[in-house]
C-alpha cells in the first residue's frame, strides 16, 4: 500500500488499491473463520486466533470498507501523502487484528502501539492547521504516557507472576492462577493496566485527551478513530480484563461502576452543551465508551459478548455514516445542519438513521445494541441503579442526537456542501438501511458468531 | 393473520404515501387505506373464527422474544377505535391543506400502524418496539406541521415519553430476568413469581412510563403545550387513541404482572388521579384557547379512568373498557370541531368567538351534543362509562368518589362555558362572516354525534366486545 505512493500519484487509483485491499482483508479474515484456507505461521502461542476474535476482525473489516467507500475521497483531499493516509490505516488494521486474538500481556502492549502511532500521524496529518498539530501533539503525548504506564502495570504483573499470562491456545487466562506469591504486585499491576485501557478507550476519568484530538483531527480519520479503533481498544479491554477481575476481589466492581457513571455523565452532560457538531459526536463517543463497558460489567456471559459485537457494530456504522455526512458540510456547528433535509434529503436522511441509532431507538441496529448490554449487565446480576442510571443517561443523549435532527428538518438555513456523488448517496442509503436491517433482524449478524 | 393484516395495511399504505405528492391525492390515498383497514377490522373481528386472532412467527429465538400478537377483548375494542377513528379524522381535515401533504398523511399512517401494533402485541420487546414506533411519527408530525412554539413543545414530549420507555425497558429486563423459561412472552411474563418485595421496583418502572403518557398527575405537564401546538389531525390521534394506549397498557401489562405492588400502592395513585381530575378541570375552567381547553378536559377523562383502574372491581374495570371506547370518539368529535373553527375562522381563542349558533346551525346542534357527551349527560356513551367508573370509585372509597364526582361538575362548568362562549352570545368580528362547518367535517361529526347516542342508550354491544378481557383480569386478581 505504501509503495503504491512511489508508483502513481493518482489518488484515484490509490484510493481504489485501499478499498480493494481492505475487500481482500475481510475475505482472507472470512476464510479463516471457516477454516477454507489459512496461513499456519508458529507463532509460539502468542497470537491465538479464536472464532470471536475472527469475527470481530470481520466487523473491523467491513466497517473500514464502508469507511473507505464513504470518506476514501475525502481522505485524498487532507494532504499530498495520498497513498501514505492509507497504509497508515492497514496498519492500524493490523493493530486491531493484534488486538483481537492476542494472547498474552506483551502481545497486547505491542498491538496496542501499533494502533496508537499510525493514529498520531494521521492526526496531525493536516500540517497546515494549527488544530491538527496541537491535537496530535497531545495525542502523541498522551498516549506515550499511557504506554508508559501500561508497560509498568504489564512489569508488575510479570513480576508477580512469572509469565506473560499466556497458556497454550486457551487466551489470556492464566495469569490468575499464579498469584499467590506477590499480590500487591500483581493488583498494582492490573489497576495500572486498568488506567492505561481505559485512556485507550477514553473511559472516564482517562478521557481528557478525546474531545481535543477527536476536534482537532481531520474528520475523516475522527470518524476512522472514533470507530473502529475505539471498538478494537474496547474488546482488548474485555479480553484482558475478563478474567483478571477476580484478582481485585469485589472492589473490581466499584472501580467499573464508578468508571461506567462517569463515563456516562461526564460523555452525555457535556456533549449537551456542545455547540460544534463534531465536537458534540466526540462526547458522544465517550458516552457510548460508557454503554460498551458495561459489556466489561458482565464478561463472563454469552449475551454481553454478543452485546459487544453488535454494540461495535451498530455504533461503527451509525458514526462513520454521520461523520461522512459532517464531513461533506462545510460548517460544523448546529446551525450549519439548518434546512440540511430540503436541500440534501438523502443526506439528511441518513443522518437521521444514524442518529436514531445511537440514540437507541427501536429499529435501528442502536436499540438491540443498548438491549443487549443491558441485558447482560442485569443478568449478571448488576445493581439495578446502575442500568437505571445509564437508561436515564441515555435519554439525555436522545437530546444532543435530536438536536442535529430538529437543525436538519425543522429550521430554515441554507447549508454549504461540498460536492457529493451519486454513489455516495447510494452508499449512504445502504448503510442505512443495514442498520434498519440490524435493528429489526440482529441475528443476521450474530448467527454468523456461531454456524 | 387478522392482527398481522391490521399491522401491514396502514404500514405499506404509509410506506408509499411517501411518494403522493398532490394534496387531494394524498388524502384520498390515506382515506382508502384507512378505510380498508377498518373493513379488514370489523370483519376480522367479528367474523373471522377466533384461531385467526392470533399469530406468532420467531423473530430471535436466542433472546425469547416471538412475534407474538394477538387479539382479545380489550384489543378488539381498541383496534376498532384506531380504525374507526383513522376515517373519521382523514375525511374531517380532507379540507385542510399541508405542505409535502403525502408525507404528512404517510406519516399519520404509520402512526396508526405502531397504534395497532400497541394493541396486539403479545410480548413484551414487541410491545415495547411498537411503543417507540408509535412516538417516531408523532415527532415528525408535531414538530413539522405544528404551531409555533412546536419544536421546543414536541422536543420535551418525546424526551420525556421516551425517559418513561427506557425505565420500563429497564423494568421489562428484570421481569425477563425472572421468567422461568427466559421469554419475553406476555404468558410467561405473568407467569413469574415474583416475590412482593421484588414486584415493587418494576411496578414503578412500568407505571411511570405509563403515567407518563396518559398522562396523570403531576407527570402531565407535556401534554397541553403538545397538544396545542400539535397540527389538529395530529392531536386527534394523540388524544384519542395514544392515550389509550397508557391505560391499555397499565391493564395488560401492570395488573397481571403486579398484582401485589398494585394493590399496595392503589390508594394513592387513586388520589393522584382524583387530584389530577380536579386540578385539570379547575385550569380548564379558565382557559382561553379551544385547543387547551380541550387538552385539559381530556386529563381529567383519563384521570377518572386511571383511577377506576386501580379501584378495582367489576363494574370499574368493565366501565374503563366502554369509557375507553366512548372517550375516544366523543373527544375525537371535540378535536373536529376545533379544527374546524380554526381552520374557517383563523382564532382558537373563546374571547374572540360567539354568536356561532346564529351562522352555523348545525355545527351548533353537533357542538351541543358532543358538549353533553364530554360532560357526560345520560343518553350519550360517556354517562355509561361514567356511572360504572363511578360505581367502581364508590366501592373503594366513598371519599374518592365524592371528590371525583367534584370534577363532574366542574367539567359542566367548562364546556358548557365554551358552548356559551363559542355558539350564543353576541357575533364577533371573527365571526361575522362565518359560514356552516364544511361537509366532510359535517358528516363525520354526524356518524360520531349517531354513535354518541347510540351507544348511550345501547352500550351492550360494547361490554360484549370487552367482557372477556374484563373477566381475565378479575381471575388474576
Amino acid at each position: 500500500m505504501m509503495f503504491s505512493g512511489i508508483f502513481t500519484t493518482n489518488k484515484t487509483i490509490i484510493k481504489n488499491i485501499a478499498t480493494v485491499g481492505v475487500l481482500v482483508l475481510l475475505a482472507a479474515n472470512l476464510m479463516e473463520m471457516n477454516n477454507l484456507f489459512s496461513f499456519d505461521i508458529n507463532t509460539h502461542d502468542l497470537i491465538v486466533t479464536q472464532r470471536y476474535g475472527l469475527f470481530f476482525n470481520c466487523i473491523a473489516y467491513g466497517a473500514t470498507f464502508i469507511y473507505l467507500l464513504l470518506s476514501a475521497s475525502d481522505i485524498t483531499e487532507v494532504g499530498i501523502n495520498v497513498a501514505e493516509y492509507f497504509a497508515l490505516i492497514f496498519f492500524v488494521l493490523c493493530g486491531v487484528a493484534i488486538l483481537s486474538s492476542f494472547n498474552g500481556l506483551l502481545m497486547l502492549f505491542i498491538g496496542v502501539e501499533i494502533l496508537s502511532i499510525p493514529l498520531y500521524i494521521l492526526t496531525g496529518s493536516d500540517k497546515r492547521n494549527l488544530k491538527s498539530n496541537e491535537a496530535s501533539l497531545k495525542y502523541f503525548l498522551m498516549g506515550a504516557f499511557s504506554t508508559g504506564v501500561m508497560l509498568m502495570g504489564i512489569a508488575l504483573m510479570y513480576g508477580a507472576t512469572g509469565n506473560f499470562g499466556m497458556v497454550h491456545g486457551v487466551g489470556l487466562r492464566g495469569v490468575v492462577t499464579v498469584s499467590q506469591q506477590a499480590p500487591y504486585l500483581l493488583v498494582a499491576g492490573v489497576l495500572l493496566l486498568f488506567a492505561s485501557m481505559s485512556f485507550k478507550v477514553s473511559a472516564a476519568p482517562f478521557h481528557f485527551w478525546t474531545p481535543d484530538v477527536y476536534d482537532g483531527a481531520p474528520s475523516v480519520f475522527t470518524s476512522f478513530m472514533s470507530t473502529i479503533v475505539k471498538a478494537a481498544g474496547m474488546l482488548a479491554f474485555i479480553r484482558v480484563f475478563e478474567n483478571l477481575y477476580t484478582v481485585l476481589g469485589p472492589t473490581w466492581h466499584i472501580i467499573v461502576d464508578f468508571a461506567i457513571v462517569a463515563t456516562l455523565l461526564i460523555g452525555n452532560i457535556t456533549a449537551v452543551f456542545q455547540q460544534s457538531v463534531k465536537r458534540m459526536l466526540a462526547y458522544s463517543s465517550i458516552a457510548q465508551a460508557g454503554f460498551m463497558l458495561f459489556a466489561l460489567y458482565a464478561s463472563n456471559t454469552e449475551i454481553a459478548k454478543e452485546g459487544m459485537l453488535l454494540y461495535a457494530a451498530a455504533y461503527s456504522l451509525a458514526t462513520i455514516s454521520i461523520f461522512a455526512v459532517l464531513i461533506k458540510l462545510q460548517d460544523y456547528t448546529l446551525d450549519g445542519f439548518n434546512g440540511l433535509a430540503k436541500k440534501e434529503p438523502v443526506l439528511a436522511f441518513a443522518a437521521t438513521v444514524s442518529l436514531l441509532s445511537l440514540s437507541g431507538i427501536p429499529l435501528t441496529a442502536g436499540f438491540f445494541a443498548k438491549y443487549y448490554v443491558l441485558a447482560g449487565a442485569m443478568q449478571a446480576g448488576g445493581a439495578l441503579w446502575l442500568i437505571i442510571v445509564a437508561v436515564i443517561l441515555a435519554a439525555v443523549s436522545v437530546y444532543y442526537y435530536f438536536r442535529v435532527i430538529q437543525a436538519m428538518y425543522f429550521k430554515e438555513g441554507d447549508p454549504q456542501t461540498l460536492p457529493i456523488t451519486g454513489g455516495f448517496k447510494v452508499a449512504l442509503i445502504a448503510v442505512a438501511a443495514f442498520i434498519v436491517i440490524l435493528g429489526i433482524w440482529p441475528s443476521a449478524l450474530l448467527s454468523w458468531l456461531y454456524f | 393473520m387478522i392482527p398481522v393484516l391490521l399491522l401491514f395495511i396502514p404500514l405499506v399504505a404509509g410506506i408509499l404515501g411517501f411518494f403522493i405528492k398532490e394534496q387531494k391525492a394524498a388524502s384520498n390515498w390515506a382515506i382508502v387505506a384507512s378505510v380498508v383497514t377498518l373493513i379488514t377490522a370489523i370483519v376480522g373481528i367479528y367474523a373471522m373464527p377466533a384461531s385467526m386472532h392470533q399469530f406468532e412467527a420467531t423473530w430471535l429465538p436466542s433472546i425469547g422474544a416471538n412475534f407474538s400478537v394477538a387479539l382479545d377483548g380489550m384489543s378488539k375494542m381498541l383496534v376498532l377505535l384506531t380504525a374507526i377513528s383513522m376515517p373519521l379524522i382523514f375525511i374531517a381535515t380532507r379540507n385542510n391543506n399541508y405542505s409535502n401533504p403525502g408525507v404528512f398523511y404517510a406519516l399519520m399512517l404509520l402512526a396508526q400502524s405502531g397504534l395497532i401494533g400497541v394493541f396486539i402485541s403479545m410480548d413484551a420487546l414487541l410491545f415495547y418496539f411498537f411503543w417507540e414506533l408509535a412516538l417516531i411519527p408523532v415527532y415528525f408530525l408535531s414538530s413539522i406541521w405544528g404551531g409555533e412554539k412546536r419544536i421546543a413543545v414536541t422536543f420535551k414530549f418525546f424526551i420525556y415519553t421516551f425517559l418513561g420507555s427506557l425505565l420500563m425497558l429497564v423494568g421489562i429486563l428484570y421481569v425477563y430476568m425472572h421468567t422461568k423459561d427466559h421469554s419475553f412472552a406476555w404468558s410467561s411474563f405473568t407467569n413469574t413469581d415474583l416475590l412482593s418485595g421484588q414486584e415493587t421496583l418494576p411496578f414503578f418502572l412500568f407505571f411511570i412510563a405509563f403515567a407518563i403518557k396518559m398522562p396523570i398527575f403531576p407527570l402531565h405537564t407535556w401534554q397541553p403545550d403538545a397538544y396545542e401546538q400539535a397540527p389538529t389531525a395530529t392531536t386527534m390521534v394523540l388524544s384519542g387513541v395514544m392515550v389509550k394506549m397508557g391505560l391499555f397498557a397499565v391493564i395488560r401489562w401492570v395488573l397481571p404482572l403486579f398484582p401485589v405492588a398494585t394493590s399496595t400502592f392503589a390508594m394513592p395513585i387513586v388520589i393522584l388521579s382524583v387530584v389530577g381530575m380536579i386540578y385539570a378541570s379547575l385550569i380548564a375552567i379558565k382557559q382561553d384557547d379551544i385547543k387547551r381547553l380541550i387538552a385539559y378536559s381530556s386529563i381529567a377523562h383519563i384521570g377518572l379512568m386511571a383511577a377506576a383502574i386501580f379501584a378495582g372491581g367489576t363494574l370499574g374495570l368493565q366501565g374503563v373498557q366502554v369509557q375507553m371506547f366512548n372517550h375516544g370518539i366523543n373527544v375525537i368529535g371535540l378535536w373536529i370541531l376545533a379544527n374546524a373553527i380554526e381552520s374557517t375562522l383563523g382564532t382558537r381563542k373563546l374571547s374572540e368567538l360567539g354568536g356561532l349558533a346564529t351562522k352555523a346551525p348545525t355545527m351548533a346542534i353537533l357542538f351541543v351534543v358532543l358538549a353533553f357527551a364530554n360532560i357526560a349527560l345520560p343518553l350519550t356513551n360517556a354517562f355509561i362509562g361514567e356511572f360504572l367508573l363511578f360505581n367502581g370509585l364508590f366501592q373503594y372509597n366513598i371519599w374518592v368518589a365524592a371528590a371525583a364526582g367534584v370534577s363532574i361538575i366542574l367539567g359542566a362548568i367548562y364546556t358548557l362555558q365554551m358552548v356559551q362562549k363559542v355558539l350564543f352570545g353576541e357575533v364577533s368580528d371573527v365571526t361575522a362572516n362565518a359560514a356552516e362547518i364544511n361537509c366532510y367535517s359535517k358528516w363525520v361529526l354526524i356518524v360520531i354525534v349517531i354513535a354518541v347516542i347510540a351507544l348511550g342508550v345501547y352500550p351492550q354491544p360494547l361490554i360484549d366486545l370487552t367482557k372477556d378481557s374484563v373477566n381475565a383480569l378479575l381471575v388474576i386478581k
